[in-house]
Parts: structure tokens; sequence; C-alpha cells
């Protein structure tokens, strides 16, 4: 029996001698040398995933301004951020809209700019409008500010994502008969293309799919800069329904995140626009799994081909919130570029970039292997049970 | 009868400004006219950037007719420009290309523009994410 700790991982990365893989390399060291051996070899495997994740955003402070002010709106570049906290805070939700944008009025809408653009902008060291007006108290009269500031202005800029990562994700079809713009990306009727959003093999939750390691407390790649778990993602779902192999076949698991924007690379944190949907925020996250036994390497050797995502139907059943389950296809499947869907081949596109997946997992292996990143123990793990409730 | 999509710029002059070619195109050749840029100076010359979508005898049958009410026309070619530093290589407009100028490079993943397939139908400006297509007036 393999039998690893925290601590002897995070000695032998501080020695440098730990064996850093990433969750595609695992696979064939796992294949070739087996499991037991592979488990005694490696000590972290990477993993990576990078894609639109719309419960993003961030918590900024401004410092206070002389005389001081109570912001209680709160502009950048004309997209309001959340200014109902203390004085000088305020949250930027990514799939918050520019003031003044037409939205669908002209559908489908291009939605040109938004929170999910603030945050790039920030990110990378660009100019960004402040604008915030107050009603003014006796101990912050302040009632009008407007300055442009960059992220060196700010006191504190932190992103803290409610739900990121999916452990899966549902594959888009559309069974109507016109194109519908949706989060999934444009579906033309009658099935004619598919679209699906993850990095599978490489995505984080679906290489630990029980949690044994993934916490609150987990320090992770962030948008280029080291983060943490915060907390079970909002609509963390273990309960879903899984394959023998312990993956969920939808969405389950997620994660709420948090990181200093400061350290952030806007190559990995990407505002994006979708046409006749929204504004939202393409954000890179890579997982490191310890290996501390030879049940938790298992799953980490987990293919393409035995991860399952669910075909769902985003032109009459998902809008109407009836059960949009109507197909079942593999990743591996999926990557083809083409899939047989009731009787007939149609297109598949990926939303997620797996080229930069294996970069984000290359990226952490890299800061593991320099002894810069160490593992950080969850002082709680995700919850494996949960109840699950609707409006 | 093939379905096309083409791209055309139109320059006008002020006496034919008065004419209704878009409703003409549209209602006499069963052509779906997109509008893309348009402008017209105190001068009343201008031009128009648009798309025309029909079958392919009906399109040549409309140029035709706007090159005999006096408009100059020119058909645009290789003007989507792919910037590969903007791209995320997500992939979301690789299923939606018609003529597969956008596709997915297997197995590594990647994501590569070969300009001479393009009909230039935009469709791939409406499913990037990040605007690293763009079309090049
Ligand atoms: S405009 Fe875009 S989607 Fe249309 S053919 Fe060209 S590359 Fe493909
Ligand atoms: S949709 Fe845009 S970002 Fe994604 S692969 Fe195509 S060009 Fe690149």
């Amino acid at each position: 029996m393999v039998k690893k700790t925290y601590e002897e991982i995070n000695e032998k990365i501080k020695r440098g001698t730990a064996v850093v893989v990433t969750a595609e390399e695992v696979i064939d060291i796992a294949a070739a040398e087996g499991i037991k051996k592979a488990a005694e070899k490696i000590d972290v495997v990477t993993t990576g995933t990078f894609g639109i994740m719309c419960s993003s955003g961030a918590f900024l402070n401004f410092w206070h301004t002389k005389p001081k002010m109570k912001m209680a709106h709160v502009w950048l570049n004309d997209v309001a951020a959340y200014g109902g906290i203390a004085a000088v805070d305020a949250y930027i939700g990514a799939a918050e809209v520019i003031e003044g944008d037409p939205c669908n009025n002209n559908h489908p809408g291009h939605f040109r700019y938004g929170g999910g653009h603030v945050i790039e902008d920030l990110i990378a060291g660009k100019e960004i409008r402040l604008r915030a007006d107050a009603y003014g108290t006796d101990c912050y009269p302040l009632r009008k500010l407007e300055k442009t500031i960059t992220i060196n202005d700010l006191r504190d800029a932190f992103m803290f994502n409610p739900r990121n990562s999916y452990q899966n994700y549902n594959v888009g079809v559309n069974c109507s008969d016109k194109t519908v713009y949706t989060y999934m990306g444009i579906l033309k009727p009658h099935c004619a293309n598919a679209h699906y959003s993850s990095s599978g093999q490489l995505s984080p939750l679906i290489n630990d799919p029980y949690y044994r390691t993934i916490g609150i407390g987990t320090r992770i790649f962030l948008g280029g800069g080291e983060g943490y778990v915060a907390w079970p993602g909002t609509q963390h779902a273990p309960n879903d329904p899984r394959s023998e192999n312990g993956v969920p076949l939808g969405g389950a698991g997620t994660l709420a995140v948090i990181g200093d924007m400061k350290q952030m690379n806007s190559r990995y944190v990407r505002g994006v626009s979708i046409t006749g949907y929204g504004v939202s925020l393409m954000v890179g996250i890579g997982v490191p799994i310890p290996i501390l036994d030879e049940e938790i390497l298992e799953f980490t050797t987990i293919k393409d081909q035995d991860i399952f995502a669910p075909i769902c139907d985003y032109g009459i059943l998902y809008p109407a919130g009836e059960k949009c389950d109507i197909g079942s296809v593999s990743y591996a499947e999926l990557k083809t570029g083409e899939i047989e869907f009731q009787g007939k081949k149609i297109r598949t596109a990926p939303l997620s970039s797996y080229t930069m997946a294996q970069e984000i997992a290359g990226s952490l292996k890299g800061w593991i292997n320099q002894g810069k990143f160490l593992l950080g123990q969850p002082s709680q793990l995700l919850p494996t049970d949960e109840k699950r409730g609707q409006l | 009868m093939a379905y096309i999509t083409k791209s055309v710029f139109l320059r006008f002059s002020p006496e034919v400004v008065d004419t209704p070619i878009v409703y003409c195109l549209a209602h006499d050749f069963q052509l779906i006219p997109n509008i893309i840029k348009a402008d017209i100076n105190p001068q009343k010359q201008g031009y128009i950037v648009m798309t025309l979508s029909g079958d392919e005898d009906d399109y040549c049958r409309g140029i035709d007719y706007l090159k005999e009410k006096g408009l100059e026309v020119e058909a645009l070619v290789d003007r989507i420009s792919w910037d590969e530093k903007t791209c995320t290589q997500c992939g979301a407009c690789t299923a939606v290309c018609p003529s597969r100028a956008l596709t997915i490079k297997r197995p590594q993943m990647s994501v590569e523009f070969d300009g001479s397939k393009c009909i230039v139908c935009n469709m791939c400006i409406q499913a990037c994410p990040v605007g690293a297509v763009k079309l090049d007036i």
C-alpha cells in the first residue's frame, strides 16, 4: 500500500525531488508501469481547464478618498459594480453588461463590453475610468468621484468566483427549427451542430471525482497566479448520477475560488462577448492532485473515452426548464469533430480550450518542479453528499 | 442551384441615392441583404458593404442590375482576418464555419485558419467570444 502525506510531498517539492506529471502524462505512465508503481513514483498530478465561467467576479478596494466617501453606486468603464458593501469596496461581476448596451433589442446582441472585460483590462494593467456616487454622511461627506485608475492604484483586488470549474458539463444541441444564440454558442436548428465545454481528461474535478484531495484551502493555479479553493461552488451537486468509474454523468461538482488579481496574467483571464447571450469571463484554473495513495492515482488515469457528457437540447427543453438530457456521448468522440446523433453525423466544437488547459497543467507542473508552489492541505474537503432543490 | 453568400462593396453617386436598391435586391431577386457598414456624405455620395445570400443565378442578375443602375460594384474577397495572438484556441467558431476555413488540428486540438477556403459568411465573427476574427474593410 502506498501512503504519502501532504507534508512528505511538500518536503520533496522543497528539495526539488518531487515527481510531477500532468493528467495527460499520467495515463501512459500508469499504463506502462502499473498503478502501484506509478503511485509510488508520482507525487503530484496537475490538471487544467480554460473556459467561460460566468459565475465570476472581483472584490476591489479603491483606498479612502479625501474627503472620505461611502460609495453607493460604482462604475468601471461604465460597467456597474455592486457598491452595497463598505465605503470604498465594490464587487464587479463578470456578467454585468456595460450601461446603455442595446442587449438583445436587436437580436442577437453583440455585447461588446462588460464586467469580464473590465476584469481582463485591470489584470492587463490598462487604465480604467472609475465613477462613483454617494448620498453623503457626516463621516463620509464626498458625493461624487471620477478618476482614472489602474490595478496598481487599488488597495486590494481579488477575484472571487462563486462557481467555476464544473466537474463535467452538458453538450449543447438545438432540436428546434431556428438558430439559437446561447451560452453554449450558436446552435443551428435540427441538431446541426453540437458544442461541448470541458477539458475532459485534463479537467480538475474529473481527476478527483470524489474530492478526496480537493477542498477549502487547496492551493491552485488561478488566472496565472496562485489562488485557493474557497468553498464548494454554488450548485455543487455531488449526488448527480455517476458512471462506474466514479465520473459524474452531468455537471456535479463545482468550485468557488479566490485569488489575488495583482499576481494574475490576462492571458489566462479573458473577457468574452457571447452573441445573443451576454458578457462573461474565460478563466484558467489548474488544480494539483497529491498522490496520497493508489486509488487517487488510479482516478487521475481517467481517459476521454471513459468520460461521458449528457447531450442537452438548448432549443426547446433547456429554456423551458424541462429535463433536457436527450443522449450521451464521450469526450473522445466529441474531440474527433463529428458525432453520430439521432441517426445523422453532426459537427462538434469545443467552447473550452484544450491547448490552454494543457498549457495551464504544464505551467503548474513547472511551478511545482521549481519549488515555487507548495500543496495546500484542505481544512475541509468538498462535500460528497448534498440535497438538491428547485425553486 | 447553388446557394451562396457573398460580400459586396457598393459605391453610389447622388443620382442613385433615391433608388431603393436593397428592397429591389430582396424583392426582385430573392436575395437576403445584410448591411455590414454604410455611409453617406453631405454630397449624397456614399457606400454600402453588405452580404447577399441567395441562389447563385439570382446573385449574378442582382449584381448586373446594380451595375445597370450605375453603382460601382466590387466583390469583396479574403476579408476575414484571424489574429492568432488574440485567439484563445477555444474552438467555438469551428462547427459553425460552413467552409471549414477555421478548423481544429487533431490530435493537438489547436485552431487553424485557411483564408483560401473562407467564403466570408461572417458566422465566425458572431461565434468568436474574444473578437479574434475580424472583417477587414
Ligand atoms: S467567414 Fe468565418 S465562418 Fe464564414 S467561411 Fe470564413 S472563416 Fe468560416
Ligand atoms: S472562436 Fe475565436 S477564440 Fe475561439 S478558436 Fe475561434 S477564433 Fe479562436
